[in-house]
């Protein structure tokens, strides 16, 4: 039907430059470039993508040695003549001796436990056999004691923390070298601790306390948790989203639906622009200067934190809140006013509910934000060395905490390159927060999505 | 009463208006057979949102305001000579402060009544073991004055604390009855709470301003303090920074200045172009299955905290460029260094570029491609020669907000750079930042008052400025390029 | 019915074929978009593309210098031979093919650099030009081509974007032409201008014939029976007559074309 042309052979022009089928020189070096341009294109979402690699392997590497820990198995004879001299199991009585009194029951199990393994102390005192142990175990027994009295007298088996250094050895942090020159530990302990590996009563297993223990002094690294920063960084969050939800979205309803187009509206649009832009740290200083030291509150505390928070999670939440409410279609809002309701019943009949989906994702994207932040709460103080569970909300929000982010950088700052397993552990933590939040948006997103 | 069973109470108040001035509307309207002008839960709405609102901003100002005022007064009781030489008034209200909640504490442990309280006095009384009783600690012991200024802050404190309460509940009970009141069928409930709620609106997209009001005044009135206390022509031009505990600082900003410039610039050296190539790859080069997967793993760059970029410097980056690079060519032995700042920093800052490029690469408009293929041009050079000249001042304002990104960035620098305020030119070798310096002027010992705190203001300010500055031009520039294809 | 419009003189006979197409289909991911076309176009002559929209006269046009190649989804199947050699053929390189078949689009597309920049970009990316007084002489025989000198000459270093709509598409032929083409491809050059400058454009069309073959897409049929010679008219993908215009126009071989140049359909 279409072949409407004349048939058979074509007769073809000759061609006045050269043969299409041939490159010529130019072109061939044209084309060279050209590779050379997208070689450089792919270099370029390699190394991209290698540093992401890189970044969270290094990152996983370091950390995830931090959820396992040594624990050595010990029976320890709860000891009436040092613990209760009365004999009357009276709690008050016992809470009189101090943590340095249960030292000595450790360093007794212990050259128990050598007797029965090892057969000789290899040249080590009783002190340095109990300095296996960590420093935090008589903290430990003590408090055991304080709720079981009754026990005095008896021998009870304890699983307790392995110091760090020998924690160390079995993670290959530390040598028997590293060992030669350091004065917490000698290679002889190292040999010792290898024995009651050998006999099973040193092990390596899973370590629940990393999760729910507080943060722990210089000299016991194997003993500091993220408890108390995962309370103050959940804590911070609860503050967040009950004050930026309702402002954000209360904000972003007034700008996009009923703002009129006037310099007051200008000065907000530029202001919350800017403020997406301010430095963290500067939202510290604010922190500082007007709730701290202007209004009075409390250093360290997570509600600061979470003000602090709430103001820099503000710019994010409005801009996705405006987002959303930009994208529901002025046919509903037509629809509505078209059947008599008001403009405001309109807005929170009709629209809001259509965006609430993409109000949604953007709270959980502007929280994820504010949970790995770290800059303006060193400035509030949230670094301190907290050791104190805060209390349950809403008077805990007052009590000094730490939060995910500091701890890391707490941790960091320490001598012991043991903690620096310990901050890395705590970012995995944080990553699998942050992924969580994450999955949550993106499933969010995905379910209720809208195409208009 | 606690602020929060003051809350509470105002919230019940606020619930039982409701289903009061509903429960009115609606027998109005029965006993009177007219129909009501709204519907019945406006009724409910406006006299609870008239019994809840004021009475919350009366009990958020006053919470705000009443320190500041007993403050104030208090401070005025405190005698110069009680003052410790090179110390402030702030650090005795500090004391005033603590002695105050002491004093409560012993009343709550029962040790103590007001009668006692009365009678006490610091020439007799130990306060100071007194206090240690209920886990109050005092550095010295207690000056007259001081006790009784303590005494007389507490008081007000008390004082003022009843008073918020009567307030309080007297203006949510008062306006809720008075709008309950009101209450008849022809009034216009629902257009009285929508105006209500648009206030409450408006009030919202205030906070914006009032942040950006709180940061100003936060730094600017800290800054003058420092200028005060030191001249502002040694903090801008002197090289030298070298504070000291015990005053005569050196506290010159240009070592700061310099150190900021030299990390920024090697993180936009390291982002700026792989960020662009990456932008650019994957727009008009990569399939879809390396788009797919490349997008988004890049994105993820951008979605990690920069804490962990911070531990990536410190554990990985520093080490390495140390033992691989510095060590051997004898440039230096630290781990923390401009380069692994920079390097780390420009990492973070790949995604930002690329995003920002491929937005401002798709506004060209596809007809300039077209034109540019249509002449035999290869994709290379319609991208080199025709896009990027297009989409400059885009990409350029880009750069822009990726080097405002930089200068303000601080877990990095704190844990990548270092903390030697230098002016040198060697990039293995540790330098600071401003921002680094004010973590450490900040959360260091020293007092409050003192130039070597306060210098952290005066730093953030010109942080503040300098980054404002720049996003306002990168959102300038953009924002001209998007006109010119609208 | 339509008034048959005065045809341009008819010089058609004795041209040799510039461009044969057989059995061309093109694909947009599952939409057949063209069916089966063979067409043969003539150098020296200008070959008018008309048809209702959608009916593929453009995906045609831009099968000729392979730009449907930047779409992804898009796929050509047939032989179109240029001079006798198949552009599709491997061997081919696109951008050496652009540089014999230009175009000309739609919309009026300068880049954002000066007037001269504009008309040496292509000169200088095939490398036509050895010195910078060749340059200059391509980029002013060129703007006379497209009778923009006298207007341009003195603004030469100022932006192409600041001209009229008219001018603008005036230099985007001059661009066209500087790469010194055989074939010139255009796309609804004058849709997007006022009738004085329409006027401008259509009669450039009727210069270029003398050196190249011109391919135009049109909507306009009047535009059509003003500068072609040979009209090839599309419908839903198919080629459904291609002769003479004066044919064409005055004594269509099938209804459908009829239909169509009566206001039928369209």
């Amino acid at each position: 039907m279409t072949d409407l042309t004349t048939a058979g052979t074509v007769p073809a022009a000759a061609p006045r430059k050269g043969s299409l089928l041939e490159q010529d020189e130019r072109t061939r070096r044209r084309n060279g470039a050209e590779a050379r341009f997208r070689a450089l294109g792919l270099i370029a979402v390699t190394i991209g993508v290698l540093a992401l690699v890189g970044l969270l392997t290094s990152i996983l590497m370091n950390g995830v040695s931090s959820f396992r820990q040594t624990f050595i198995e010990v029976e320890v004879f709860l000891d009436p003549a040092k613990l209760d001299k009365s004999g009357n199991r009276d709690v008050e009585e016992i809470s009189k001796v101090t943590t340095f009194g249960y030292a000595p029951l450790i360093d007794a199990a212990m050259a128990k436990l050598l007797e029965e393994h090892a057969s000789s102390l290899e040249g080590l005192t009783t002190k340095q056999v109990g300095d296996l142990i960590s420093k935090e175990a008589p903290a430990k027994l003590r408090r055991y004691v304080l709720a079981n009295p009754d026990k005095i007298g008896e021998t009870v088996p304890f699983r307790l923390l392995a110091n760090g250094r020998i924690d160390g050895f079995f993670k290959g942090r530390v040598t028997m070298e590293s060992a030669e020159l350091d004065r917490n530990v000698s290679p002889e302990q190292l040999r010792l601790a290898q024995k009651l590996r050998d006999a099973g009563v040193l092990t390596v297993a899973f370590n629940w306390e990393f999760f729910t223990a507080p943060d722990a002094s210089d000299t016991r690294p194997e003993a500091a948790g993220l408890g108390v920063a995962i309370i103050g960084s959940a804590y911070m969050m609860q503050i967040v989203l009950v004050l930026s939800l309702p402002i954000g979205v209360a904000a972003s309803i007034y700008l996009e639906e009923f703002a009129p187009q006037n310099r007051l509206t200008d000065l907000i649009e530029v202001n919350i622009s800017n403020l997406a832009a301010v430095p963290s740290i500067v939202f510290g200083i604010l922190g500082l200067a007007i709730f701290i030291n202007f209004a009075g509150l409390p250093q360290s505390a997570p509600i600061v934190g979470g003000l602090v928070l709430t103001l820099m999670t503000l710019p994010t939440i409005i801009i996705a809140t405006r987002a959303a409410l930009k994208s529901v279609p002025p046919s509903i809002r037509d629809a509505a006013l078209g059947v008599g309701a008001s403009k405001m019943q309109t807005v929170f009949h009709h629209v809001l509910p259509l965006a609430m989906p993409g109000i949604l994702t953007g709270t959980i994207i502007g929280l994820a934000q504010a949970l790995g932040e770290t800059a303006p709460l060193l400035l509030i103080g949230m670094v301190a060395f907290v050791r104190e569970f805060p209390a349950g909300p809403p008077e805990g929000f007052f009590d000094p905490a730490s939060a995910l982010p500091v701890q890391v950088y707490n941790w960091t700052q320490r001598g012991d390159p043991a903690f620096v397993e310990r901050a890395s552990g705590a970012i995995i933590v944080l990553l699998v927060f942050l992924v969580m939040m994450n999955i949550v948006a993106i499933v969010l997103r995905r379910r209720f999505e809208r195409r208009w | 009463m606690a602020t929060g069973y003051i809350l509470l109470i105002v919230l019940g108040l606020a619930v039982l208006g409701f289903f009061l001035g509903r429960s009115r509307a609606l027998s109005m309207a029965r006993e009177s057979g007219r129909r009501l002008h709204s519907l019945p839960n406006y009724y409910g709405q406006a006299v609870a949102l008239f019994t809840a609102v004021p009475a919350l901003f009366l009990l958020a100002a006053w919470l705000f305001l009443q320190p500041l005022l007993i403050e104030n007064r208090v401070s005025e009781m405190i005698p110069d000579r009680v003052i410790p030489d090179g110390g402030a008034r702030s650090l005795v209200m500090a004391d005033v402060r603590r002695i105050a909640g002491g004093l409560d504490a012993l009343m709550a442990a029962g040790q103590m009544t007001e009668a006692d309280l009365a009678n006490m006095r610091a020439d007799f009384t130990n306060v100071r073991n007194r206090l240690a009783n209920v886990g109050v600690a005092l550095g010295s012991n207690v000056e007259p004055a001081v006790l009784e200024a303590a005494k007389e802050y507490r008081k007000a404190q008390n004082s003022g604390r009843l008073w918020m309460t009567v307030a309080v509940l007297g203006l949510a009970l008062g306006l809720g009855v008075w709008s309950w009141t009101r209450i008849n069928p022809d009034q216009r409930a629902r257009n009285a709470s929508e105006t209500f709620v648009l206030a409450l609106l408006i009030g919202a997209s205030l906070v914006a301003i009032l942040t950006t009001l709180g940061i100003i005044a936060s730094l600017l009135m800290e800054t003058i303090n420092f200028f005060r206390m030191y001249p502002a022509k040694d903090f801008f031009f002197s090289t030298v920074w070298n504070p000291q505990f015990r005053g005569g600082s050196d506290l010159g900003f240009l070592p700061l200045l310099w150190g900021t410039m030299y990390v920024s610039i090697v993180a936009l050296v390291v982002a700026v172009p792989i960020g662009l190539m990456i932008a650019i790859y994957l727009a008009e080069y990569a399939s879809k299955p390396l788009r797919a997967f490349a997008k988004p793993a890049i994105e993820v760059l951008a979605g990690i905290p920069t804490i962990v970029y911070g531990l990536f410097a410190l554990i990985t980056v520093g080490p390495f460029l140390r033992d691989f690079i510095a060590q051997p060519l004898g440039l230096g032995n630290s781990s923390s260094s401009v380069m692994t700042a920079g390097l780390v920093m420009g990492i973070m800052l790949i995604p930002f570029v690329s995003s920002l490029s491929d937005d401002i690469i798709n506004a060209v408009p596809q007809a300039m491609r077209d034109g540019a293929y249509g002449l035999g041009a290869t994709p290379s050079e319609t991208i080199r020669q025709v896009i990027l000249p297009a989409a400059l001042p885009g990409v350029v304002g880009a750069i822009l907000l990726a080097a405002s990104r930089a200068i303000g960035e601080t877990m990095i620098v704190v844990m990548g750079a270092g903390a030697a305020a230098k002016l040198g030119l060697n990039p293995f070798e540790a330098m600071t930042t401003i921002t680094v310096k004010i973590v450490s002027q900040l959360t260091g010992d020293t007092e409050f008052a003192s130039p070597e705190t306060l210098v952290a203001f005066a730093l953030g300010l010109t942080l503040f400025v300098f980054t404002l500055g720049l996003n306002v031009l990168a959102l300038y520039i953009v924002r001209k390029y998007r006109e010119q294809y609208e | 019915m339509y008034d048959a419009p005065n045809i341009a003189e008819s010089t058609v006979s004795n041209n040799q074929i510039k461009i044969a197409a057989r059995k061309v289909q093109v694909f947009y991911g599952d939409t057949h978009a063209i069916k089966d076309v063979d067409v043969d176009i003539l150098d020296r002559t200008v070959t008018a593309f008309i048809g209702p929209s959608g009916c593929g006269k453009s995906t045609f046009l831009r099968c000729i210098n392979r730009m449907n190649d930047t779409i992804e989804s898009c796929r050509v199947e047939g032989d179109i031979l240029l001079d006798g050699e198949d552009i599709y053929d491997r061997k081919v390189d696109p951008v050496q093919l652009r540089a014999k078949v230009g175009m000309v689009f739609q919309k009026p597309n300068p880049f954002p650099k000066s007037i001269y920049d504009n008309v040496a970009y292509g000169p200088r990316i095939h490398g036509l030009a050895r010195s910078k007084a060749e340059l200059d002489e391509i980029v002013e025989k060129s703007l006379r081509r497209a009778a923009l000198w006298d207007e341009a000459k003195d603004r030469l270093s100022q932006p192409g974007t600041g001209l009229s709509g008219g001018q603008q598409q005036r230099l985007c032929i001059a661009r066209a032409v500087a790469t010194a083409p055989e074939v010139l491809l255009m796309d609804e050059p004058a849709s997007a201008l006022d009738p004085i400058a329409t006027a401008q454009v259509e009669e450039l069309i009727d210069e270029l014939r003398q050196d190249y073959s011109v391919v135009i897409v049109t909507h306009s049929m009047q535009q059509a029976a003003r500068v072609s010679q040979k009209t090839a008219f599309f419908h839903l993908g198919n080629l459904v007559e291609y002769g003479d215009t004066g044919q064409i126009f005055t004594n269509p071989k099938d209804p459908r074309t009829e239909s169509y140049i009566t206001g039928r359909i369209g």
